[in-house]
């Protein structure tokens, strides 16, 4: 197989995973904004203007950074599970299996058509937020790629869960009692300097902490982290679950028997 | 000639401890149409899983075209179309979509994939369907749907497995053509089937397998002339009563109802002395009907041998 048919078995997957989430748009795309539209609305206006400001900025401009990031990692993570779990589901997975499309080309695809969610909603949410604060990008690059990083390690993540999954109850597990609590005691509404030493420390360990204060440093120019650490933490995420992804589709497992 | 498929020693073992492949070994030539018989949870679909890479094979091996499909992965999955007994595609797509999309997988630009698309698909009697989505099509064009998008990179195997069950006569007829149709242009066919009239009409060469072995390996000729008898019903046009007898000791008769006869006669007996000792006892025979497909006949046999009662054969 030559390189331009892998590109190509590349593009049919991210077209036809695009065409997925664009045809049930108000399943994938609306839901979101309208959530996110209500934290702005309840949390930012509302509730914000009388908890003043958060590390430095308007409550409204604190949270809208976590509340872009919530939704590419929700939307990048349930894009990707729901879609390869539907064609495990309805076995047309197989169309997949039996053509020479590589492995690594087969998870590039679905990656892609999640993150492309995942920056869609993000776009979507991002916009919505321009009605309700000032938005300055304090520093393009840097947010740009966290916001990325993010997508692509939560794209990948939702990919092992899909092959793990023998059922729609478990494309659910994972969003509603792991990702749901990281993100929302990943900083997203509170400045870490509110908690007490102890909380600070367990904070620490929650991954989705670090990619929150980077994507707000990437925006605001403040963040409760450093950066580096950010990057280093989406570096090594990206490294383990591509590795994970691919050892899982070269044993087949929940594929093959 | 070339070998389109060999297979040697191949075993599968599943999880549960379940051998569905017990060593099989078979070649197919490259241009034959070959059937691949055996009843339910003989191995069959196991064996087409192993082929495509559904299944992972526990030994054994599988070449195509002369190529390893564990070292060549590519290539040979580039030379395989397969045609999969239950629905695989997405019911939520267009029909369109689900043959661009695998076109896709194959690396075919989109120009050549649309132009492939709409050659099957018009074969298949699915053009006017294109833009329908999958879960609204009947059964029988579901599995035509199937044959388009396995044929949509032009593979030089195709493989299918029950690709007419369920599907009407004369649906099932105008598959038989089409499928007969791309054999003489120089795809090599393995098929699976119930229907054992098909097998016989399409197919040149057969393999019967049963527990997980092959218990036979022949051309379809040899096997049908191993035939040492038939059996046929007649219908009479005068009503039919007592015992009939015949001259020769290699044939039978049993009265069935009062105009319907069955007659079992060996294979070295010409039908139409038959006919002239029944005209002489004042029996004129308005029709003829065989009792069972000839193939069906052997089948059964084969499978009784191997230890299977009919019953448990038709289950």
């Amino acid at each position: 197989m030559f390189t331009n048919h892998k590109f190509i078995a590349f593009e049919t997957i991210v077209i036809k995973e695009v065409r997925r989430f664009m045809r049930i748009w108000l399943q994938t795309l609306v839901p979101p904004a309208i959530t996110i539209g209500l934290y702005f609305v309840i949390f930012g206006n509302l509730v914000g203007r009388r908890i003043g400001e958060m590390g430095g900025f308007d409550y409204m401009q604190f949270i809208v950074p976590g509340l872009i990031m919530m939704s590419v990692i929700q939307n990048s993570y349930s894009n990707v599970v729901s879609s390869f779990f539907s064609h495990k589901f309805q076995r047309s997975v197989e169309e997949l299996l039996v053509a020479p499309v590589p492995n690594y080309i087969i998870l590039a695809g679905f990656v892609v058509g999640g993150m492309a969610r995942g920056l869609a909603v993000g776009a979507i949410v991002t916009i919505m937020a321009l009605f309700f604060a000032d938005l300055q990008v304090a520093h393009p690059l840097i947010t740009v790629s966290v916001i990325l990083m993010t997508s692509l390690v939560f794209s990948m993540a939702g990919f092992i869960n899909a092959i793990f999954a023998n059922s729609f109850d478990d494309i659910s597990i994972i969003p509603t009692f792991v990702l749901t609590p990281l993100i929302y005691l990943g900083g997203v509404f509170y400045s870490i300097q509110l908690l007490p030493g102890f909380w600070q420390i367990v904070s620490g360990v929650n991954p989705i902490f670090y990619m929150v204060n980077a994507f707000r440093f990437g925006i605001l120019g403040s963040s409760d982290v450093d950066v580096y650490w950010a990057f280093v933490i989406l570096a090594i995420f990206a490294v383990v679950l591509y590795a994970g992804c691919i050892w899982c589709l070269r044993r087949s497992t929940g594929l093959r028997h | 000639m070339t070998t389109a498929i060999a297979i040697h020693n191949l075993r599968k073992t599943y999880a549960n401890g379940f051998e569905a492949l017990k060593g099989i070994s078979m070649e197919v030539n490259e241009g034959d149409f070959f059937a691949l018989l055996g009843p339910n949870g003989a191995g069959k679909s196991t064996t087409i899983g192993v082929i495509s890479t559904l299944i992972n094979k526990t030994g054994g091996d599988v070449v195509v075209f002369g190529r390893d499909v564990d070292t060549h992965v590519y290539q040979t999955k580039l030379d395989l179309g397969i045609v999969p007994q239950e629905v695989n595609f997405s019911q939520f797509e267009k029909v369109r979509d689900i043959v661009m999309t695998q076109a896709g997988y194959y690396g075919l630009t989109r120009k050549i994939a649309a132009e492939r698309t709409e050659k099957y698909l018009r074969k298949l009697g699915l053009w006017d369907k294109r833009n329908e989505r999958s879960r609204a099509l009947s059964g029988g064009m579901k599995r035509r749907l199937m044959i388009a998008r396995a044929l949509v990179h032009e593979p030089r195997l195709l493989i299918l497995d029950e690709p007419t069950a369920g599907v009407d006569i004369e649906l099932r007829r105008s598959m038989w053509e089409f499928l007969t149709e791309i054999n003489a242009q120089g795809t090599t066919i393995i098929l699976t089937t119930h229907y054992l009239e098909e097998a016989e009409q399409l197919c040149r060469n057969i393999a019967i397998i049963d527990k997980g072995e092959i218990i036979e390996h022949t051309s379809m000729k040899k096997l049908l002339a191993e035939l040492d008898s038939q059996t046929f019903i007649l219908d009479s046009e005068a009503e039919l009563s007592g015992e009939i007898s015949f001259s020769r000791e290699n044939v039978s008769a049993r009265i069935i109802d009062s105009h319907s006869l069955e007659v079992t006669i060996g294979a070295d007996i010409a039908i139409n002395s038959l006919f002239s000792e029944l005209s002489e006892k004042g029996i004129n025979v308005s029709s003829l009907r065989n009792k069972t497909n000839r193939l069906e006949q052997l089948f059964l046999s084969r499978l009784n041998r191997n230890g299977r009662s009919d019953a448990a054969v038709q289950g």
